[in-house]
């Protein structure tokens, strides 16, 4: 049994005109044929204010996020940690700085870490000792000392947990700077060992860990700790181990007298440690009274008025840029690769009234450390990517990322413009003939862009530092400024491959040129780069239909099938192809294309340099103009056909 | 003459006294109950939940105080505060600060610890089935002149109590578990204490006769904790528990504070949450309930060297038995 469709009597076939006038209630947006029309005229109408606007709001939502009212105020995530009701009761501030006294006469001693005292120091302070060499090799010779290997010790002491298991560990550390620097962080470092020695209440292990060579000396540490070798370092095992590291803090102290401690968050690659670090050491500052600083600022009370706001948002704008420069700001920053929290604390002695000392930093660490110890996991409760206008407010990616989002709506915004502006079918031409014939486009015209983009990429990562010794030889450059300069030169070389691709298109004979060659040349030899003409890709396509051609029709008598690579400055008779390709001849019989490629705007000026239907904004006719090369090839008839030449 | 106004005063005395001794015999019946029974819960672990542990040991310490043996005990605690790590005094559970009072003592009996305090290890002790392997310290043995108290404290919510960090009972689990008690005739009375967040809603959904409930706050309020430890650097003790403990403290076995003082304890000002209680399900009058009924175990023991007829008082205490029951079965029913 299967069912007959009964249709009305007097239609058998659906009406002409009901095909377009569809139910258009029930059609969604973009699925109902009027309101896509309408919606892409406006995309297209519309398309550079919209940008605009989109612009300005972007820049303007992220200005506005320093402002106060717009911020939150930090608060304590993590249920463990709690609130800072423990009771500090470190003593010894002084005999922290006669330490470190003792460090820095023992450092100018020895000329660089003295291991040997370090050692015994820790190990009279009841902790396990242990040191490890490493070496580097460094990319580029030391600035000051004008040599490539870096050579150097570590020495950590820990501290085990009376009645705990080892499985968890925290780390206080302090660099080993050259001269007088860092040697209070050494001393407070070895008080506070002493001190927790003392107590019972450590549930993790605590390592006390000096680095020498600041980032490097880390980094040896902490591969050597989790058994990794990302840098290719060579370092000696580490001979004891704690457990996994939950938390780090960094010291930085040079002088006796403190006025301010500054927190230091970003790390390697813009990596910020959990905000619930900074709230602890903004929730112990606030308790213990004394004053802190984010990216050296202190915090203002006046939001609302202008100078208020403009330092809120050079606070935050200072945080975007160190992140953005992707350095660990302190040693810190190495840590977080290994989602380990980590911040840096760093004294400043400037002109103040108010000064601390080091007792009381020695209690904020214990505080600190204490709140730490308490920890039952790693910090997660709070967030991982946020920015600080100050000290007491953040302001998470949720808000912030609407900005970035409004400014990559413009690029999408463009995109689609583009697309429909090569979706839409141009009107009829006037003797009523509606060009249909195409040929599809050959293989060639999407591997040159691909080719020549891989070229380019490989070009920049091999290039700057094969040739540093050369550029170094023979051009008065040192080895940093050779690598940038290369770099440079490669871009350079870049933007002329757009200007010499017109060229090329602009059919000036057999020879299309490298106009722009002689600023990579002496950097780049041997380089090869060309674009085909459009009418060598498809054959039997008419040499000057094109766009840029008007007024430059002219036939070739090439052969057809026949495709040719040129080089070399477009003069006739000079030109000295490098490199040739022939290509088998495609077939010519006329080829339906699929429809959308039907709907080139340019079909209609095969032979009729007529008035564009479609303005192509920003074309280059004659001029040289530094496009990039992907507008370029979008913008260029590479995929046009010649209706009179089809069915060749 | 001085004998006969001597003999006269006697007699009249005699008269008081014995009216006296029938009245405290009526009062041997009033409450019905024989054997006292607590069930002591800590729902919470982690260190931060410090104060959740002292609650309930120091309602145990009370409950001991006053009389009830260990073997009458079950005390469950999710975690070891007084062995952790962190703990800077070891050995010692504080309920006040400057470590005034250490409730973990000398002769602390845990039953269920860590990682045994769970739903169904807490609705089995209510219900009795255990399986037959299990010790005698561990069960809720009472029968049907029992008088419960069951005293819980940890994180909650409206509707629930947050087990161990994974799991809940809901009120709804709580209900029919004191329903299956009273079916099986395993409590004469019960006491159900509840120091939580929103603790009133757990008490919402009982049906079963003779339950009095006490809450340390209503649906939508948060239950406080009391004052911090510096030197041990968390919060000793709630509020609810904390006030409750300090009245406690001034009850001995042959104190007649009845449970309307109870209902005092922690009056808004002290608690900033509302306490609540509930007796609507309590077939006697509150004012009559002894508190040592439910903390204490308390012998009624009375001297005397006269013949007292009891008959008339079991009659009389049968029928309000009966009646009760009745009246139970009425409402079950």
């Amino acid at each position: 049994m299967h069912c007959v469709c009964v249709l009305p009597s007097g239609s058998s076939e659906p009406r002409r005109q009901d095909r377009v006038t569809v139910d258009n209630n029930n059609m969604g947006l973009l699925s109902d044929p009027n309101r896509r029309r309408a919606l892409l005229g406006l995309l297209t109408r519309l398309n550079a204010p919209i940008c605009v606007v989109c612009y300005m709001a972007g820049v303007a939502w992220f200005m506005g996020l320093a402002f106060e009212p717009f911020t939150l105020r930090t608060y304590m995530s993590e249920n463990a940690m709690g609130s800072t009701m423990v009771e500090e009761r470190f003593p010894a501030g002084e005999r922290a700085l006669a330490t470190g006294r003792e460090f820095a006469a023992h450092k100018k001693k020895t000329g660089g870490m003295p291991v040997d005292w370090l050692v015994r120091t820790m190990q009279a302070r009841g902790l396990e000792v242990f040191t490890q060499s490493f070496s580097r090799t460094l990319p580029f010779p030391d600035e000051n000392k004008e040599r490539y290997m870096v050579k150097g010790t570590n020495v950590y002491g820990i501290l085990r947990a009376p009645r705990a298991p080892r499985t968890e560990a925290l780390v206080l550390s302090a660099p080993c700077s050259p001269g007088d620097e860092n040697n209070q962080a050494v001393g407070l470092l070895l008080g506070l060992a002493q001190y927790f020695r003392n107590q019972i209440f450590l549930a993790k292990d605590v390592i006390f860990l000096v680095n020498e060579h600041d980032l490097i000396g880390m980094q040896a540490w902490l591969e050597g700790y989790h058994h990794t070798n990302t840098t290719g370092m060579d370092w000696s095992p580490l001979q004891g181990r704690g457990g996994s590291i939950q938390a780090a803090l960094s010291l930085e102290l040079s002088s006796d007298i403190i006025t301010s401690l500054d927190l230091v968050l970003e790390g390697l690659n813009g990596q910020l440690p959990n905000l619930d670090l900074a709230n602890l050491f903004y929730a112990f500052c606030q308790k213990i009274g004394v004053l802190c600083t984010i990216q050296g600022k202190l915090q203002r009370n006046d939001w609302d008025s202008v100078s208020g706001y403009s330092h809120a948002v050079q606070t935050m704008m200072l945080m975007v840029m160190k992140q953005a420069s992707g350095r660990p700001w302190g040693d810190h920053g190495l840590f977080l690769r290994y989602h380990i929290e980590a911040a840096t604390i760093k004294g400043i002695n400037s002109f103040r009234q108010y000064k601390t000392d080091a007792t009381t930093i020695g209690r904020l660490l214990e505080g600190m450390y204490r709140k730490l110890n308490n920890l039952l996991e790693r910090l997660h409760q709070s967030y991982f990517f946020y920015l600080m206008p100050s000290l007491s407010h953040f302001v998470s990616i949720g808000y912030y990322m609407p900005a970035f989002g409004l400014l990559a709506v413009i690029l999408l915004l463009r995109a689609l413009d583009l697309w429909v502006q090569l979706m839409t079918p141009p009107p009829r031409t006037e003797d009523g003939v509606i060009d249909i014939e195409q040929s599809s486009p050959g293989v060639l015209s999407v591997l040159t862009p691909l080719v020549i983009s891989h070229l380019t990429g490989v070009a920049l990562y091999m290039l700057p530092v094969r040739f540093q010794e050369m550029a170094v030889e023979h051009f008065p450059v040192s080895e940093t400024e050779a690598v940038v300069l290369t770099a440079i030169a490669v871009y350079t070389a870049g933007l002329a491959l757009p200007h010499n691709t017109h060229r090329l298109l602009a059919g000036e004979g057999d020879g299309a040129g490298l106009a722009g060659a002689e600023a990579g040349r002496g950097a780049l030899p041997g380089r090869a780069v060309g674009l085909h003409r459009p009418h060598q890709l498809l054959p039997g396509l008419h040499p000057g239909s094109h766009p840029g051609a008007r007024g430059r029709l002219r036939h070739t008598s090439r052969p057809k099938g026949f495709v040719g690579f040129h080089l070399g400055h477009p003069q006739p008779g000079l030109h000295a192809p490098l490199f040739r390709v022939f290509l088998p001849r495609a077939t010519g019989n006329a080829r339906q294309l699929p429809g959308w490629l039907g709907a080139l705007p340019f079909r209609h000026l095969a032979g009729h340099p007529g008035p564009r239907a479609v303005r192509l904004s920003g074309l280059p006719t004659d001029r040289p103009v530094g496009l990039s090369l992907l507008a370029a090839l979008l913008e260029h008839p590479l995929l046009e056909v010649d209706a009179s030449q089809a069915g060749l | 003459m001085e004998m006969l106004t001597l003999l006269c005063l006697f007699s009249t005395y005699l008269l008081a006294s014995s009216i006296n001794i029938e009245e405290n015999a009526g009062q041997f019946f009033s409450s019905g109950h024989t054997n006292n029974w607590a069930v002591l819960v800590c729902t919470s672990r982690f260190w931060f939940n410090y104060r959740h542990v002292a609650n309930t040991l120091s309602v145990y310490r009370s409950v001991k105080r006053l009389g009830i043996p260990d073997s009458h005990i079950v005390l469950m605690l999710a975690d070891d505060m007084a062995c952790n790590h962190r703990n800077p005094k070891p050995a010692t559970v504080f309920s006040h600060k400057n470590m005034e009072l250490n409730v973990y003592g000398d002769d602390v009996e845990v039953d269920y610890r860590g990682y045994e305090v769970t739903v169904e290890n807490f609705l089995r002790v209510l219900t009795g089935r255990l399986p037959p392997s299990t010790p005698r310290s561990k069960r809720l043995l009472s029968d049907d002149r029992s008088n419960i108290l069951i005293y819980l404290t940890g994180h909650g919510g409206n509707g629930f109590l947050k087990f161990q960090d994974s799991e809940e009972i809901s009120n709804v689990e709580l209900a029919d578990a004191f329903e299956q008690m009273w079916q099986k005739r395993r409590y004469n009375e019960l006491l159900f204490i509840i120091d939580t967040c929103q603790g009133a809603s757990m008490y919402e959904r009982f049906y079963s006769p003779n339950l009095m409930a006490l809450a340390s706050s209503q649906v939508g309020e948060d239950s406080l904790s009391h004052q911090p430890d510096l030197a041990i650097g968390v919060h000793l003790m709630d509020r609810y528990t904390f006030y409750l403990l300090e009245f406690l403290e001034d009850i001995h076995p042959a104190s007649k504070t009845n449970m309307n003082d109870l209902f005092k304890v922690c009056p808004k000002s002290h608690c900033v949450s509302t306490p609540g209680h509930r007796t609507d399900l309590f077939l006697r009058d509150p004012g009559s309930v002894l508190v040592t009924d439910f903390f204490g175990s308390v012998r009624k023991v009375e001297l005397t060297m006269e013949t007292i007829n009891l008959t008339g008082h079991i009659k009389q205490w049968e029928e309000s038995t009966s009646l009760r029951t009745g009246r139970a079965r009425g409402i079950v029913a």
